[in-house]
C-alpha cells in the first residue's frame, strides 16, 4: 500500500460541441462520439499509441449492444489497445463520478494517469421490443420441439408490435425530471424572471468564452459542428419571457424551454494524472481534484426534491475539508434547470432547511453570484447527460488555471434517482 | 485525384495516339519513398574548366552508393552533374555544350541534370560574370527540352560555401525534387552539422506546421513526421476535427489556434516552450484566398488575406524570435509563397500581394537568421493538385496543369518534400531563397 495519498492532477480535457437532439449528430451513436472525443484528446496531448492507466466513461441512454461502450471506443481510438476501460452509469452524475474514480486510483498510486469521460445521445436512443414480445421470443428461442415452438408463436398479438421507448421519467414516481423540478421550484418559490436571468447569463457567458478562444483547447469540432448549437448569443430577457411554461401547471408554472436544458447529444473526456506523470510528459497541470462527495435523497417518500442531493453532499464535503461555502473562487452548479440552481442556492441560505434537513446549526449562506458558471453551463451548452461532468471538470480546471495558483472551485451536479455528485478542484 | 490524361498518355493506346498527334506526354514522376536509392542508375560527373567541386560531388554520390562512371554507352543515365565553377569566359561554354549534349541524349526517366557554378555577382571579371549568367539561360532551356520526367536545375556555390553543397545536391538528384524544375538556387557559407541520416533527417526535431488540417499543410505534416520530426499541427479552431485526424495520423500534437489573434504568437511560444522545450522548424503554410478583381474587391477581402497570409507570419515569427530560448539553435523557418506572388494572377491582387510580401520577408530576415545559425526560406508552389483545384472547371484545370515543362500538376507531397528538405540541418547554406515547386511553369518564369 502507498504510504500517503497524492492529489490527482487535471491535465486537460476535450469534448465535441454539444448538439441539440435530432440535429447535427442525429446519425452518430454513442461509440462514434466517444471515440472522436478520445481521439481529440489524444491529438491534443500527443497520446498516440500510449497506454493510459484506465479509461472510465459511460452513457445514460445506452444500447444493450454497447455493454462495453468505453472499451470499444478505446479500441477504435488512437490509444494503445492495452488501455483498460470500463463503463460507469450514475445518471447525470456519470461524468463527474468517472473523474472521481480515476482521480482516486491516481491518488492511491494504482495508476499514473487515466481518462474520465461520458457520452450521451438522445437522438440515437435505444428502442427495445415490447416486453410481451420479448418474453415470447425468449420462449421461442428455448423451445426444443415443433409443438413447443408453435405454442410460443401462438402468443403473438398485434399490440406487441408497440416498442419500448426510453422515457425521461422517474420509474418510482412516474413524473418527468422537469415535473419534479417544477415541484421543487414551487416549494422554494423560484420566480420566472430569476430563472430567465440565470439562463440569459449562461448564454452570454458561454458566447463570450467562445469568442475569446477559451474553448480552443477544450473543444474539437465534430461532424461540421464547431460550437454548441444550443447556444443563443443574441437571446434576451424579452425573448425568454415570451416562452410558454412546459413543466408545472397553472399560474405557478415558471419553467420553459428557455430556462430548462434541452435533450442533447455529445461527449466529453478529461485527462487526469499524477504530477510526476504530467511532468515526465511535459504536460500542464491545470488543477487538482482535491476531494469529492456523493449523496442521495429519498425523493419518493422522503419529501425531498429529486434534484436536491447535491445540497446534502456539499456540507459534508466542506466539513471534511475545513471549508465554508464562501471559500471558493468559482462555482460550477450544473444547470439541469435554472430553477434547480436557484433552489440549491436558496436552500443553502435557509436557516430552517439547513438545520432540519442538513443538520447544520448555521446555514451555509449565500455565494458571490458573479463567480457562478462564469463560462456558461448546461442551459447554454445543452446537457448530454453523462457528458456534462467532463465538460464541467475541464472547464473549471482551465478557469482555475487561468486565475492563477491557489484558486479553488466547487462543482455540484444533480442526477436522476435523487442523487448528486460534488467535488472541489484547486489550482 | 488521378491525372486521367497522364494515365491515358502512358497507356498502350494512349502512347500511340499522343505520339502521332504530337500531344503532350506527361511522365509518371519518380517520387521519393523512404529507403529509395538516391538514383536508379549510373550518374555522370563532368567539369567545364578547372572545377573545384568534383571531389565534393563524387564524395556525396559515392556515399549514396551511386556509380559515377557514366555507365556504358547503352546504359541510361540517371543524372548528369556538371561542375562549371571553373568557367573563365564565354568560350568555355562550348565545353558545357560538348559535355551535356551526348549525356542528355542518354538520360533515363526522371533523370536529373544539375549544373554547379559560382554566382555571377561574385565574378572577378565581366566576361566571367557573363559566362556564369549564361548558364542560367542554358539550364532553363535544357529543362524545357527534357522529357520523360527529367529535370534540370542550377546551383550557385560561392567559393566559401562548398560545405553547404551536399544537402542541395542530394535534394536535386533525389525523387524529393520531382516537381522542382528549371530553378536557380544560391548557396551561402554556413556551418553545416555533420551526419544527417538521409532517411530520417529531422529526427528529434519539433516542427510547427500551420494550416495543417488539410491539403498541402496535411502533406507537409506527413512528410515532416516521416522524416522524423514531432509535428505540432496548427489550424483554426473550426478545422479542429480534421486537424486532430492529421495530428493522430502523424503521431503529433494538435493545436487549435487563430493565428491572427493578437496573442497568437506568444501563446504558441509558451505552449512550445512548456510542452516541447522549444522548437526547431516553423512552416508557415496557413493561407486563404478571397478572390475578386481589384475594382470589385472590398476591404474585408483585402484585409482578411493580408492578416492571415502575411501579417500573421510576420507577427508569429517575431514572437518566436523574441521568446527567450524557444527557437532552438539551427532553427528553420519555411514560408509558403505562391506562383501568384511571382507572376501575379488576375483576380488575386490581395493574394498575390501577400505572397510576394512573403518573399520580401524571407529575404529581409535572412541575414538575422544567418547570424543565429538559422535559416528562413520560401517555397512558391505552382499548379498543385488539391481539393481546391478539383473544383475548377475542366478546361481551366487542364490548361493550368499542363503549362509547365513536366506537363502536369504537382502534388501536395512535392511542396512538402521541398519544405522538409529546407528544414534539414544539412540545408544550413540555403537561406533567403525562394524555391519554386512548379515543374518550371511558364507563369512568372
Amino acid at each position: 500500500m502507498p504510504a500517503q495519498f497524492r492529489k490527482a492532477a487535471i491535465v486537460g480535457g476535450n469534448r465535441i460541441p454539444f448538439a441539440r437532439a435530432n440535429g447535427a449528430y442525429a446519425r452518430a451513436g454513442n461509440q462514434d462520439m466517444l471515440t472522436a472525443t478520445l481521439d481529440g484528446l489524444v491529438a491534443r496531448f500527443g497520446l498516440q499509441g500510449q497506454t493510459v492507466g484506465e479509461v472510465a466513461a459511460g452513457a445514460v441512454l445506452k444500447h444493450s449492444r454497447d455493454f462495453n461502450l468505453t472499451r470499444e471506443s478505446v479500441l477504435g481510438s488512437r490509444l494503445s489497445a492495452a488501455t483498460p476501460s470500463y463503463d460507469v452509469q450514475q445518471a447525470c452524475g456519470t461524468g463527474l463520478e468517472t473523474a472521481v474514480l480515476v482521480a482516486n486510483k491516481i491518488a492511491l498510486g494504482q495508476i499514473e494517469c487515466g481518462i474520465a469521460g461520458g457520452v450521451d445521445t438522445a437522438s440515437d436512443a435505444p428502442i427495445a421490443v415490447n416486453e410481451d414480445l420479448r418474453r415470447m421470443l425468449i420462449s421461442l428461442g428455448s423451445a426444443k420441439t415443433v409443438q413447443q415452438r408453435l405454442k410460443a408463436l401462438s402468443g403473438i398479438r398485434p399490440g406487441q408490435l408497440l416498442p419500448e421507448v426510453p422515457r425521461n421519467v422517474e420509474p418510482r414516481t412516474g413524473l418527468s425530471m422537469g415535473e419534479h423540478a417544477a415541484i421543487t421550484a414551487r416549494e422554494w418559490e423560484i420566480g420566472r424572471e430569476e430563472q430567465d436571468q440565470l439562463a440569459l447569463r449562461s448564454h452570454q457567458n458561454l458566447a463570450a468564452a467562445y469568442d475569446r478562444g477559451f474553448f480552443d483547447d477544450l473543444v474539437t469540432p465534430f461532424l461540421g459542428l464547431t460550437r454548441d448549437d444550443n447556444l443563443r448569443p443574441d437571446t434576451s430577457l424579452e425573448k425568454l419571457a415570451t416562452l410558454r411554461p412546459v413543466f408545472g401547471a397553472g399560474e405557478s408554472a415558471t419553467m420553459t424551454a428557455g430556462n430548462s436544458t434541452p435533450l442533447t447529444d455529445g461527449a466529453s473526456a478529461v485527462l487526469l494524472a499524477s504530477d510526476e506523470w504530467a511532468a515526465a510528459h511535459d504536460l500542464p497541470v491545470l488543477a487538482h481534484l482535491v476531494d469529492a462527495q456523493t449523496a442521495a435523497v429519498d425523493h419518493v417518500h422522503g419529501g425531498e426534491g429529486l434534484l436536491m442531493a447535491p445540497v446534502h453532499a456539499v456540507p459534508v464535503l466542506l466539513a471534511r475539508n475545513g471549508l465554508t461555502l464562501q471559500d471558493f473562487d468559482f462555482y460550477e452548479v450544473h444547470e439541469a434547470f435554472a430553477s434547480t440552481v436557484l433552489a440549491t442556492l436558496r436552500a443553502w441560505e435557509n436557516p430552517g432547511y439547513c438545520k432540519e434537513r442538513l443538520g447544520l446549526d448555521t446555514p451555509l449562506g449565500p455565494i458571490d453570484r458573479s463567480r457562478l458558471n462564469v463560462h456558461g453551463s448546461s442551459l447554454a451548452t445543452g446537457h448530454p447527460f453523462a457528458a456534462t461532468g467532463g465538460r464541467i471538470v475541464a472547464t473549471l480546471a482551465k478557469t482555475l488555471s487561468e486565475a492563477g495558483p491557489g484558486k479553488r472551485g466547487l462543482i455540484s451536479v444533480c442526477a436522476a434517482g435523487g442523487q448528486g455528485v460534488v467535488a472541489v478542484l484547486e489550482s | 485525384m488521378s491525372d486521367w490524361y497522364r494515365d491515358f498518355a502512358n497507356s498502350g493506346l494512349g502512347t500511340t495516339i499522343t505520339r502521332q498527334l504530337g500531344l503532350p506526354r506527361p511522365a509518371v514522376l519518380r517520387r521519393y519513398e523512404p529507403g529509395q536509392p538516391l538514383l536508379t542508375g549510373p550518374g555522370l560527373v563532368g567539369a567545364a574548366g578547372e572545377g573545384r567541386l568534383r571531389d565534393v560531388v563524387s564524395g556525396v554520390l559515392a556515399a549514396a552508393g551511386v556509380r559515377v562512371d557514366g555507365g556504358t554507352d547503352d546504359e541510361r543515365l540517371s543524372a548528369v552533374v556538371l561542375d562549371a565553377t571553373g568557367l573563365t569566359g564565354p568560350a568555355q561554354l562550348a565545353a558545357v555544350h560538348e559535355l551535356l549534349a551526348p549525356a542528355v541524349r542518354r538520360l533515363g526517366p526522371s533523370a536529373r541534370v544539375l549544373v554547379l557554378a559560382e554566382p555571377p555577382a561574385d565574378a572577378p571579371t565581366v566576361a566571367q560574370a557573363a559566362a556564369r549568367q549564361a548558364l542560367e539561360g542554358l539550364v532553363r532551356s535544357v529543362a524545357k527540352e527534357l522529357r520523360n520526367g527529367a529535370t534540370a536545375n542550377l546551383v550557385l556555390v560561392p567559393s566559401d560555401a562548398e560545405a553547404a553543397l551536399a544537402s542541395p545536391l542530394r535534394f536535386f538528384l533525389s525523387g524529393r525534387s520531382a516537381y522542382v524544375d528549371g530553378q536557380v538556387l544560391t548557396l551561402a557559407a554556413a556551418e553545416v552539422p555533420a551526419g544527417d541520416d538521409p532517411d530520417r533527417p529531422l529526427v528529434g526535431k519539433v516542427a510547427v506546421v500551420t494550416g495543417a488540417a488539410r491539403g498541402i499543410g496535411a502533406a507537409i505534416a506527413r512528410v515532416m513526421a516521416r522524416d522524423g520530426a514531432h509535428v505540432v499541427a496548427v489550424d483554426v479552431p473550426a478545422a479542429g476535427e480534421s486537424l486532430a485526424q492529421v495530428a493522430n495520423a502523424v503521431g503529433g500534437t494538435a493545436v487549435a489556434l487563430d493565428l491572427t489573434a493578437p496573442d497568437a504568437g506568444p501563446r504558441l511560444a509558451r505552449q512550445l516552450q512548456a510542452r516541447h522545450g522549444g522548437l526547431d522548424v516553423v512552416v508557415h503554410n496557413a493561407g486563404i484566398t478571397r478572390d475578386k478583381l481589384l475594382v470589385n474587391m472590398d476591404a474585408d477581402r483585402w484585409n482578411a488575406v493580408m492578416a492571415v497570409n502575411l501579417q500573421a507570419q510576420l507577427d508569429v515569427t517575431q514572437a518566436l524570435l523574441d521568446a527567450d530560448g524557444v527557437l532552438r539553435p539551427g532553427a528553420r523557418v519555411v514560408s509558403v509563397s505562391s506562383q501568384s506572388g511571382i507572376a501575379g494572377n488576375r483576380g488575386q491582387t490581395n493574394y498575390a500581394a501577400s505572397k510576394a510580401g512573403i518573399i520580401g520577408m524571407v529575404r529581409a530576415w535572412a541575414p538575422e537568421f544567418a547570424a543565429r545559425g538559422a535559416t528562413i526560406n520560401a517555397v512558391a508552389p505552382g499548379f498543385i493538385v488539391t481539393e481546391m483545384t478539383a473544383t475548377m472547371p475542366l478546361g481551366t484545370r487542364e490548361v493550368g496543369s499542363r503549362i509547365n515543362s513536366l506537363q502536369q500538376g504537382g502534388l501536395p507531397v512535392d511542396v512538402a518534400e521541398t519544405i522538409a528538405w529546407l528544414a534539414q540541418p544539412g540545408s544550413a547554406g540555403v537561406n533567403g531563397q525562394v524555391v519554386r515547386v512548379c515543374g518550371q511553369s511558364v507563369l512568372g518564369a
